[in-house]
């Protein structure tokens, strides 16, 4: 069981207490009604898969209940590192 | 072969004599033996019969990778474990073991006749022989295979048993109690670390319990460690699992060694957080790969060995040693040394180190070089070996009741394997070791490739100049593999060892191929003439032994599989004789019968019981979320699809919750209590869901909203009280409240007290009566509920549960999230249209909501249906076609979503999901159910009540 550090309580905890919640850095558009159509799906819809670092957003959500972004290599299922939300790209 | 009790040596206590049976034969044994040490020492050498062939079958091994002596231990009704290798169980007086996959006996076993007809079985025999007819995979193949092929029964009864379980933290993990894993924790032992050693037998040591020799040390360091109070030592307990972060699953074994059954938990289950860990899992050493390698009397050399010196027994009279590696030579050497007849060594190699040929002299031993068995003969037990000289061809027969095979050693790389630390291929050792670890984590000893065992020829089958076709040289003794299999995988085209390993099925049975993936590797290699990293490792994953669903289960059985979540009212539902249902996590009253009632009677008795007089229904599962701060209006009008910030604080609002796709995700009546104060109610089921994802758009869009968002779902119990005579109930028990039409209007909530407690008193209505929601203190939900039964008893009030709740809200046509909607359903489809704030510039979903797709005619609506026989009750889940005598498959246009007999209207009523079911009303639709297509009007989807006159009194 992976071992998650939680940059809100700042401890590692076990995985079991977090939620994966998607691709992060994902940020919902200002204003949603002066979307194209095509805007509107890659929003909504396009996400990336990628084999290695890839930027998620995992919640605590059985401990401080935050959302925090994280990066972790798809392929050795390992954390690189993981920040606060509002925290620029790592 | 017969094995005999030696006068001397051994580890076990002969003061100390035990009983126990084996296939109904009672045998004597003593403390310290193993099933299969007591029942050689005892001359038995059958101790099962194999997988596919029924093959008799002796021991291989005296470890945990034993492959054939898999026994059966029965303890009294429900304590009864298949599988088990003999070579782990302790025997204990009364121990009751019998042998598997053999009738009617292990001697006279009818299935062998597959042995006989073993030409007709090659590798993917089942795969070619039984495709067709297609009719019989069911009903012939697939039943006559279970029956035949198989080893230990499944147990049939409860296991009455308890199993424990814990976590553990330490800084040192130690797996594997032999000299390498020892030293490990002695030289440890005195920095402040906390360490755990863990081993799989009873007694530490591993292969040093073996070497009388080191007899001194091993006491020496086990007490010292065992004083040690930083260490942590677990015996009987086998490390099965290696997870991420250095996590470690263990299952130690507590009473199966133990005469007596008791209360105390059977096995106990670690899971185990390590700083850093330890393997010294040790070498498993390779069997030899020739005809008749699995006649009973052919065993491996090193268990030979541990019979001997660990348990005093000896495994025949006469040994012949078959090797291809120096360590057999030792082997012998020592039995020699415990007294043990040897007539001959026979090694593969052409010379060997003149050390170990000066040894054998002295002792007398005849040696033959470049010399291979070719031949076993003996059907139960060994009687002869063949050999052959690979110098002239020639074959001689050599008398022996024992032969013992010295393969060379393959490292225990299982638990790194599961670490996955990456591996490296040596051809010295022909076996892979462990390379570049992926966890804090390292080897030590054999299981690093690290021994004094001296070397060895690496070498697939021994040659033979036999008829290939002719003979069963074995490579997986459990599942019967043989290595002209695998060359015949090899001549059909598999080239990948994933490949050959899944259709020849080598290293696939319970042992994972501990004693045969390297042969079978070597051999796919020769057959491909290939090296043989290149083609491939298949992977090792957990358990490293089989474990009990038991240890794994733990306490999470029975009622405490999962949490079931109650109200404070169900004690009283449950005294009322009310069946139940689940409903996400919560135990809810489905219909409360009265003596000689069916559902279908007591539903329709409380339906109408509400609609005439007055209803009550435990409400509390509904989701509750309290949302305070200053921009709480704000914020709920950016979740919701409707209008907020003008609800005024006393008033309710039906709010329709959307994701950003445009679908609807939940609903729920919610109430401004002050500006900055809302109390929202969502589904029972989305409660979380919907928690979540608020707090989510709080913290991560919206993070400059002042808002707090609380779950308050188990503060209060709610009680619905429905039905005309709702207010007459209520009113002789609330104060501070004017519950009057124009003082207290439909949607409205009220704060005051109730029966001396305070409340949250909402009128609101899913039933499309004059009714109310009592939000009281979670603890007093029962004693309102009874003050209100005894208040209504003069208006003949009923409780009603989940099932008349469901027709009620349909005959008023309110849908359920998840039942009239399935995660595709926007707020146009379900016509909800008047609940969407169209002036709103945004809210979560109202962009999708102008989606191409969202837009487009066609899409499923939800629509009322009546069926023309008014005595039809459609099934919930039927399709729907347009035309019932187009060919079938039939074009499917929507499906039945919710579907009841409605007393109160005297006939059935139902929703569906229609494609362009708007545009339908008074159109007929067709619903084919077994036996009979129905066919029934669309219709709007308010069944009674349209105008709502019934709400506003």
């Amino acid at each position: 069981m992976i071992l998650i550090h939680c940059p809100y309580c700042d401890e590692k905890r076990p995985e079991i207490e977090f939620a994966n919640a998607g691709q992060a850095h994902i940020a919902r558009p200002f204003d949603p009604s002066g979307q194209s159509d095509a805007d509107w799906e890659a929003y909504l819809f396009i996400r990336a898969n990628p084999r290695g670092r890839h930027h998620e957003r995992w919640r605590h959500v059985h401990g401080c209940g935050r959302f925090f972004n994280a990066v972790r290599d798809t392929v050795t299922d390992k954390f690189e590192t993981t920040y606060k939300a509002g925290e620029p790209r790592r | 072969m017969s094995g005999f009790r030696l006068e001397t040596g051994g580890r076990v206590d002969r003061s100390q004599p035990v009983q126990f049976s084996f296939d109904g034969k009672s045998y004597q044994g003593f403390a310290g033996d193993s099933l299969a040490s007591a029942l050689l020492a005892n001359g038995v050498m059958l101790f099962g019969r194999s997988f596919k062939y029924h093959r008799p079958r002796g021991l291989v091994a005296a470890g945990s990778e034993e492959p054939n002596a898999l026994i059966s231990v029965h303890r009294g009704p429900g304590r009864f474990t298949p599988n088990l290798r003999a070579t782990g169980v302790e025997i204990h007086d009364g121990l009751n073991a019998t042998s598997q996959n053999r009738w009617p006996s292990l001697a006279m076993d009818f299935g062998a006749i597959n042995d006989r007809l073993g030409m007709f079985f090659p590798a993917g025999f089942y795969n070619k022989t039984f495709m067709w007819p297609r009719s019989f995979w069911d009903r012939v193949y697939e039943p006559a295979i279970r029956k035949i092929a198989g080893l230990g029964d499944a147990p049939t009864a409860e296991d009455p048993d308890v199993y424990a379980s814990t976590y553990a933290h330490c800084d040192l993990l130690i797996i594997g109690a032999g000299p390498a894993g020892i030293d490990a924790a002695l030289g440890a032992m005195d920095t402040n670390k906390r360490i755990v050693l863990i081993d799989e037998q009873d007694e530490l040591g591993g292969g040093a319990l073996a070497d009388p020799a080191l007899w001194p040390w091993l006491e020496r360091s086990v007490k010292a460690l065992t004083e040690a109070p930083n260490v942590t030592i677990l015996n009987r307990t086998t490390a099965f699992g290696y997870y991420h972060d250095n996590f470690i699953g263990a299952v130690q074994r507590l009473t199966d060694h133990l005469p007596d059954i008791t209360d105390a938990p059977r096995e106990k289950l670690w899971r185990i957080r390590a700083g850093e860990v330890v393997l010294a899992q040790g070498a498993i050493e390779r069997p030899l790969v020739f005809d008749g390698n699995d006649t009973p009397g052919v065993m491996l050399s090193s268990a030979a060995k541990v019979y001997a010196n660990r348990y005093g027994v000896a495994v025949g009279k006469a040994l012949t040693l078959m090797a291809s590696h120096d360590s057999g030579w030792h082997d012998v050497f020592a039995l020699a040394k415990a007294g043990l007849g040897i007539s001959a060594i026979i090694d593969v190699r052409e010379s060997v180190d003149s050390a170990l040929m000066l040894e054998a002299e002295r002792l007398g031993i005849t040696i033959h070089l470049h010399h291979g068995v070719v031949g076993v003969n003996g059907r139960h037990g060994v009687t002869s070996v063949d050999i052959c000289n690979y110098g002239d061809q020639r074959v001689h027969r050599v008398e022996t009741d024992a032969l013992l095979m010295a393969g060379g050693w393959t490292p225990s790389v299982h638990l790194w394997s599961h670490s996955k630390g990456s591996l490296k291929w040596r051809d010295d050792l022909g076996a892979y070791v462990p390379d570049q670890p992926n966890e804090n984590v390292h080897c030590v000893g054999g299981c690093s490739g690290d021994w004094d065992f001296g070397t060895g020829a690496v070498v697939d089958a021994l040659p033979t100049p036999k008829d290939q076709s002719r003979i069963k040289a074995f490579v997986d003794f459990q599942n019967d593999v043989t290595a002209k299999d695998i060359k015949l995988a090899v001549r059909e085209g598999f080239r990948s060892i994933e490949h050959i390993k899944r259709y020849t099925t080598n290293g696939m049975a319970t042992d994972q191929g501990k004693t045969s993936n390297l042969n079978g590797l070597q051999i796919a290699s020769s057959a491909l003439n290939k090296p043989v990293p290149d083609i491939g490792l298949t992977s090792f994953r957990p358990p490293y032994t089989p474990q009990t669903f038991g240890a794994l289960a733990g306490h999470a059985k029975g009622a405490l599989f999962q949490p079931t979540r109650t109200t404070n009212i169900d004690s009283w539902a449950e005294e009322h004789s009310a069946i139940f249902e689940l409903v996400a996590q919560w135990r809810r009253a489905r219909y409360f019968p009265k003596s000689g009632e069916d559902m279908h009677a007591a539903v329709n008795r409380e339906c109408v019981a509400v609609r005439s007089s007055v209803g009550i229904f435990d409400a509390s599962t509904l989701g509750k979320i309290e949302v305070v701060g200053p921009d709480a209006a704000e914020f709920l009008n950016r979740m919701y699809t409707n209008p907020w910030k003008a609800l005024e604080p006393g008033r309710c609002r039906y709010g329709l919750l959307l994701k950003e796709d445009g679908f609807i995700t939940d609903d729920g009546v919610s109430a401004r209590l002050a500006p900055d104060r809302f109390h929202l109610t969502t589904t029972t089921g989305g409660a979380a869901r919907v928690l979540n994802m608020m707090e989510d758009y709080l913290q991560t869009e919206w993070p400059d909203l002042d808002v707090w968002l609380t779950s308050t779902t188990e503060q209060y119990a709610v009680i619905a009280l429905q039905g005309p005579n709702a207010r007459k109930v209520l009113e002789p028990l609330v104060e501070g409240i004017d519950l009057s039409a124009e003082a207290f209007p439909h949607m409205a909530i009220r704060e005051g007290t109730i029966c001396g407690l305070e409340t949250r008193l909402f009128r609101v209505s899913f039933t499309g009566e004059l009714g109310f929601e009592i939000n009281v203190p979670t603890a007093f939900g029962r004693a309102v509920w009874e003050q209100l039964m005894a208040q209504g008893a003069q208006y003949d009030i009923t409780p009603y549960g989940t099932e008349a709740m469901h027709v009620l809200r349909a005959e008023k046509g309110f849908i359920i999230v998840g039942q009239d909607t399935d995660g595709t359903v926007t707020p146009f489809d379900a016509g909800l249209d008047w609940a969407v704030g169209k002036k709103k510039p945004d809210f979560v979903g109202k962009r999708s909501m102008a989606r191409p797709d969202i837009v487009a005619p066609g899409r499923k609506q939800l629509v009322g249906l009546l069926t023309d026989d008014p005595n039809v009750v459609l099934e919930e889940g039927a399709q729907i076609v347009a035309d019932p005598n187009q060919p079938i498959p039939m074009t499917m246009i929507g499906h039945v979503t919710s579907s009841y007999w409605s007393e109160t209207l005297g006939r059935s009523i139902a929703m569906a999901l229609v494609a362009g079911g708007h545009d339908m009303t008074g159109g007929t639709l067709h619903i084919p159910m077994p036996g009979k297509t129905h066919t029934a009007k669309v219709s709007g989807v308010v069944f009674y009540d349209p105008e709502g006159a019934r709400l506003h009194v």
